[in-house]
């Protein structure tokens, strides 16, 4: 994703950065302060802008899946673009932004509208860092956390041990019981947003139980086989919680920051229209 | 005194019910003996509702029946009718257990020991065979049926399936969404199941969908309960209904024993039968399936026209406006001088019988070139024969230079390279002079070598030569090779089968025909994989140099065809040719160099043991996810629901996982597609580039589905198309970009059934939609002997 294509779309994000760092060089000593109202600002400007488009298009273009054609596929040597090329060229000039916009505004911020729209390239921007951040780190720490099993497998083994403890506790001390019972009823896997992204649980009820179990194996007690079995039994359990939860995490962060990224992008846009609209305005 | 008839029909499906109204409505003696208590049993058990297909639709139908393109009941009900109408002389339950006699005398015996003599019989009873019952007390209640079909019909019952194969795994599997499921297993693991059908049943035991009893049996039917015997003594399980999925016996066992004769082992093969449909016995005919005819409209033709050939007349065959149609190319000649000249120029054709030369040409193409004009081209993916009626053709043996040729005279064929590896063609093959050419499809061809081992033979023979001088000696002349070709022999190895042993002495070389093998060394005790050789590569020649013992164990990575060529004349060759020798010893010094490498690198090895396990190494264009990549957002399968109909034929999250390569559920495009074997309308074909895709004309059997050992075959209703991307997103209707619309749970009465699978994008711009819509390039698409070269793997 980063490296796709030998950095080409870093190479030429990282031209257009260096032309426009070049031309605000050589613009200084002439227009005094160089902002969106000059000639190098427009030109700043509407670079800015259409590449803001441009990365808002990803979205639609994400779910343009392909052409119809009778035998249009065929030539399989003839590669098209990829969504790859896309979200590599997305990243390279998403980022180009931070430069080529702050240049256009020559650094002068105030509380106005203009502003707005800069504070929100700059939040979605941030998020699609962290995004790039989760996408290179979390998919092979989800697969080693998985080990080969799904999360569904995860959860029917969780079940399967809910159904044995619940087996071995009816002949046990109410309390046991009643936390055992506890854990299996109570104990969840994701959930709100909150608990998807913890990726754990302060006050699971199966740890609960298994605490329980502990100071009840350390005092003196009659069924010394099933009490250390049960107590395997939730180890076991809260090791695959822990996995699932993990799974769970990993899936939300993966996706978390496109619910910041995506709604603010359709902000930036309705702001960025603003401003244009508002600077030919006040002309 | 017997019931005496002209002709008795055996069999009231398709064929055996059209030759016998046939019968009726000519006033011939005759009687139709039908096992069951119904017509037409195969057609009975489709499913309910099944749209069935009247294909081809060129062929015009013949018989006093009437049969169109409908749906199962209105079929039945039509021929319910002509029965009566044509007041056809049919006994039910009336199974044939026995023939005897001779033509004009045979003596049939039913199920029921009594006895039926008759002049002629006509065998129509299909290849469904004899299912499997239950024999335990009880087994004849209605709650105990032998098949299912429609999962759905079923809601909050108890239902046990009993049987560990496919079909009630299947069964099992479906009916455990609405109703309480167990399966009964007679041994202590699945193993008679496709490996993904097992996959699912192991599933589905763990999450408590379905309960399994281990090495049970079933002991007793009473009305709401089966008694078993288990391992821990007798157990009662509650059940409302019972499928037992035992299986079936083919008919072979009973045909042969009428004294009719199958031309091989090979449990495909089915009874020669000439031109008038009569069997090597006298006076015995074979019509419809059984006769290597799998289509409704072709076995009713078939049914008709034994009838007239019975009583000496001799129609045209309905076939002959086809053959008219396919010979239009050829100007204004009649189809019997056509196939005269066939007969005359192609030996290897030579010797078929009118039907088979006949069936044969409908599944051809008459191809008219002009010279210059290109037949193929290298590494085009086809896999039809070619042979030459008129004319000369010259094979490209240099691609650097067009024009040097290897010219095939009229009567030669060629292509046979490409049938039997399945893979690319290895040369362009262009017109020389004029020529005429006949194109003729994989399946009968392949259905032309199990029947007819002379066709085998001669293919094989010349298929060894070029194969010889393809792979291993492509500077050598012919007359060099002889030594060489007649001592070689070809060899079969299943998937596992080990060619030969590290420490055995070498004394021959193998030259893989098609399939792959593995190459590994014992290190530390383990076998550990050095390489993966695919097909068109000798494997055998460092003993032979180097006259040491053999350095490394050669495995079969799927069912493999070797050429095994013998060591004396493969050194005598070497000492002839010197050029060839360098080459050869070339190519040693390499392979020793790279395993040296892979001793190195036990985890490459791995990554080839874990992706020959999954069945990789017969694919040939395999979707491979880098789970290091992957940020799980499935749209590698809503693009290939998008640009297929909404019907995802991935599976992404199904499938094994080695190190972080994830072999996701879809279509290998194998090099002997599975998928392929028995589909009647010969519907899934390879495409020039390599994809195996189903046509339309498929008929929804569900042949393939069973037949592809990965699972990657869906039947499913094709649904309605969505609304645009807009209309969804601001107005909320109907589907959403991606989403799944297989409905695979949704009975759809009434509506065809078709399957569906990966057909590599064909026909998308751009490629493989999968690959192209994935943000992040975990998804690729690789040929398995590239990705498992050491180049890639040492990435
Ligand atoms: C699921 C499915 C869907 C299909 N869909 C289509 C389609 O849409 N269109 C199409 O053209 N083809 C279709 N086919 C293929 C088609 O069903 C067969 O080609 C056709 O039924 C073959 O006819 P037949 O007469 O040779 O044998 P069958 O139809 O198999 O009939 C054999 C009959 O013989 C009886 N019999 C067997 N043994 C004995 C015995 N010993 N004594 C007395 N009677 C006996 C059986 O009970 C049966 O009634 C489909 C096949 C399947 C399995
Ligand atoms: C077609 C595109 C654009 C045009 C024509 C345009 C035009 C202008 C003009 C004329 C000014 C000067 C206003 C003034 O002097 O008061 C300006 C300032 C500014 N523009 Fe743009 N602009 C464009 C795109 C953008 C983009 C993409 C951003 C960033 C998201 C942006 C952010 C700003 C900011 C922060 C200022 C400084 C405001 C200030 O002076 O207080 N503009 N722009
Ligand atoms: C102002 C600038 C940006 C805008 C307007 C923008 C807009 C978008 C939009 C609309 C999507 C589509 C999401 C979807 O439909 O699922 C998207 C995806 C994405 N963006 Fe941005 N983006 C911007 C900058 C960035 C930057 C700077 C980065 C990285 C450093 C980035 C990384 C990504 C990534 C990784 C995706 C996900 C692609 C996928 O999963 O298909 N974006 N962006
Ligand atoms: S459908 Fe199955 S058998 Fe057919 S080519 Fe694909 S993987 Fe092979
Ligand atoms: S279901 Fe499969 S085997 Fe049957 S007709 Fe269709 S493609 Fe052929």
């Amino acid at each position: 994703m980063l490296v796709y294509r030998n950095f080409r779309y870093f190479k030429w994000a990282a031209l257009l950065v260096l032309a426009s760092v070049i031309a605000y060089w050589l613009h200084q000593p002439f227009a005094g302060v160089p902002n969106g109202g000059t000639w190098l600002g427009y030109v700043l400007g509407t670079i800015g802008a259409g590449i803001i488009f441009w990365l808002t298009y990803l979205g639609i273009r994400k779910r343009r899946y392909g052409i119809h054609r009778e035998g249009a596929g065929k030539d399989k040597r003839k590669d098209g673009i990829k969504l790859e090329d896309w979200v590599s060229a997305h990243i390279y000039f998403g980022l180009s932004l931070i430069i080529v916009a702050t240049l256009h505004t020559g650094f002068q911020f105030g509380w106005n509208l203009h502003t707005l729209a800069y504070a929100l390239m700059i939040i979605v921007i941030v998020s699609g860092i962290f995004g790039v951040y989760a996408y290179i780190r979390y998919p092979q720490l989800m697969t080693e956390n998985r080990r080969g099993l799904t999360l569904n497998n995860m959860l029917a083994q969780v079940a399967d041990l809910d159904k044995e403890m619940r087996g071995i506790t009816m002949s046990m001390g109410e309390n046991i019981n009643a936390a055992v019972l506890r854990a299996a009823q109570e104990t969840r896997v994701g959930g709100s947003f909150g608990r998807m992204l913890a990726g754990q649980d302060a006050s699971c009820p199966t740890t609960a139980a298994r605490v329980l179990v502990e100071q009840v194996a350390h005092q003196p007690h009659d069924d010394e086989a099933a009490l250390r079995r049960l107590l395997s039994l939730l180890v076991r359990k809260e090791e695959l919680l822990r996995r699932a939860r993990r799974d769970v995490q990993f899936s939300a962060l993966m996706q978390i920051w496109l619910f910041v990224h995506v709604p603010l992008s359709f902000g930036l846009l309705a702001a960025l229209t603003a401003h244009i609209v508002s600077v030919f305005f006040y002309w | 005194m017997p019931d005496h008839y002209k002709i008795a029909v055996v069999g009231s499906g398709p064929a055996g019910l059209s030759a016998a109204a046939h019968a009726a409505k000519l006033g011939v003696s005759h009687v139709l003996l039908e096992k069951t208590d119904h017509a037409s049993d195969t057609i009975y058990k489709y499913q309910k509702g099944k749209l069935v297909m009247a294909t081809p639709d060129v062929l015009p139908l013949r018989s006093d029946f009437t049969f169109e393109r409908g749906n199962r009941e209105g079929i039945l009900d039509a021929w319910n009718q002509g029965l009566d109408a044509l007041k056809v002389n049919i006994r039910y339950n009336a199974e044939v257990t026995a023939i005897k006699g001779q033509k004009g005398a045979f003596e049939i015996t039913l199920r029921d020991k009594s006895v039926v003599t008759a002049e002629a019989v006509v065998l129509g009873i299909g290849l469904q065979g004899n299912l499997n019952k239950l024999p335990m007390p009880g087994a004849e209640q209605p709650h105990v049926q032998y098949q299912l079909d429609d999962p759905d019909e079923y809601e909050g019952e108890h239902i046990i399936v009993v049987g560990a194969g496919d079909a009630a795994i299947e069964n099992a599997v479906a009916l455990s969404k609405q109703n309480t499921v167990a399966i009964i297993n007679r041994s202590a693991e699945f193993a008679r199941a496709k490996q993904g059908n097992i996959d699912l049943i192991l599933a589905a035991i763990e999450k408590k969908q379905v309960e399994c009893y281990y090495s049970a049996a079933p002991l007793k039917v009473n009305a709401k309960t089966m008694v078993l015997k288990t391992a821990d003594g007798e157990a009662e399980v509650p059940a409302d209904r019972i499928i037992a999925r035992l299986g079936a016996t083919a008919p072979r066992k009973f045909v042969e024993s009428t004294g009719i004769a199958f031309p091989s082992p090979d449990p495909k093969s089915l009874p020669e039968v000439s031109a008038t449909y009569e069997s090597n016995v006298p006076g015995m005919y074979i019509v419809g399936a059984l006769a290597g005819c799998p289509l409704i409209k072709q076995a009713m033709n078939q049914g008709w026209e034994v009838i007239e050939y019975i009583e000496g007349r001799r129609p045209d065959p309905a076939d002959e406006p086809l053959l008219r149609e396919r010979f239009k190319g050829l100007g204004d000649v009649s189809v019997s001088d056509v196939l005269a000249t066939i007969r005359a120029n192609v030996p290897i054709f030579a010797e078929l019988n009118a039907l088979m030369l006949r069936e044969l040409m409908i599944d051809s193409t008459i191809h008219r070139l002009n010279p210059g004009d290109i037949v193929f081209k290298k590494n085009d993916y086809t896999n039809t024969f070619f042979t030459i009626v008129e004319g000369e053709v010259g094979i490209q043996i240099n691609p650097a230079d067009p024009n040097q040729l290897v010219a095939l005279k009229q009567g030669e064929f060629f292509g046979e390279m490409g049938l039997i590896s399945g893979r690319r063609r290895t040369a362009t093959v262009v017109a020389k002079s004029a020529c005429i050419l006949i194109e003729t499809q994989r399946r009968s061809m392949i259905k032309l070598i199990k029947s007819d081992a002379s066709v085998k033979r001669v293919m094989d023979q010349t298929a060894i030569i070029r194969q010889i001088q393809t792979h291993l000696a492509p500077h050598v002349p012919k007359e060099q090779l002889v030594d060489v070709v007649s001592t070689a022999t070809i060899e079969s190895f299943s998937a596992g089968d080990t060619l030969f042993n590290q420490g055995e002495k070498g004394d021959s070389v193998h030259l893989i025909r098609n399939g792959s093998v593995t190459i590994s060394r014992r290190i530390g005790g383990r076998d550990t994989v050095l390489s993966y050789v695919p097909s068109g590569n000798y494997v055998g020649e460092m003993a032979l140099l180097s006259d040491l013992p053999r350095s490394a164990t050669v495995k079969a990575a799927v069912e493999t065809e070797t050429i095994k060529i013998d060591g004396a004349a493969f050194k005598l060759l070497l000492q002839r040719a010197p050029t060839l020798k360098t080459e050869i010893e070339e190519t040693f010094r390499e392979r020793v160099k790279q395993n040296e490498m892979m001793e190195g690198r036990p985890d490459a090895g791995g990554i080839i043991q874990f992706l020959v396990e999954q069945g990789i190494g017969e694919g040939t264009d395999v979707l491979l996810i880098d789970e290091s990549l992957c940020v799980r957002c499935d749209n590698c399968e809503k693009a290939c629901a998008e640009t297929h109909h909404g019907i995802s034929r991935l599976d992404r999250e199904a499938g094994p996982t080695f190190d972080s390569i994830h072999v996701p559920t879809s279509c290998r495009h194998c090099e002997h597609p599975h998928c392929m074997a028995d589909c009647p309308p010969d519907a899934i074909h390879r495409a020039p580039n390599g994809e195996v895709f189903i046509e339309d004309s498929c008929i929804g059997c569900g042949n393939c589905t069973r037949n592809c050992p990965y699972g990657v075959i869906q039947l499913a209703v094709q649904p309605e198309p969505k609304p645009g991307l807009f209309q969804w997103l601001f107005f909320g209707m109907g589907f959403g970009p991606g989403e799944d619309m297989s409905q695979r749970h949704v009975p759809h009465p009434g509506k065809a059934k078709h399957a569906v699978k990966c057909d590599m994008c064909k026909d998308i711009e751009g490629g493989a939609s999968c690959v192209r819509a994935c943000p992040t390039g975990a998804a690729i698409r690789v040929s398995p002997a590239e990705f498992m070269s050491l180049a890639t793997l040492a990435r």
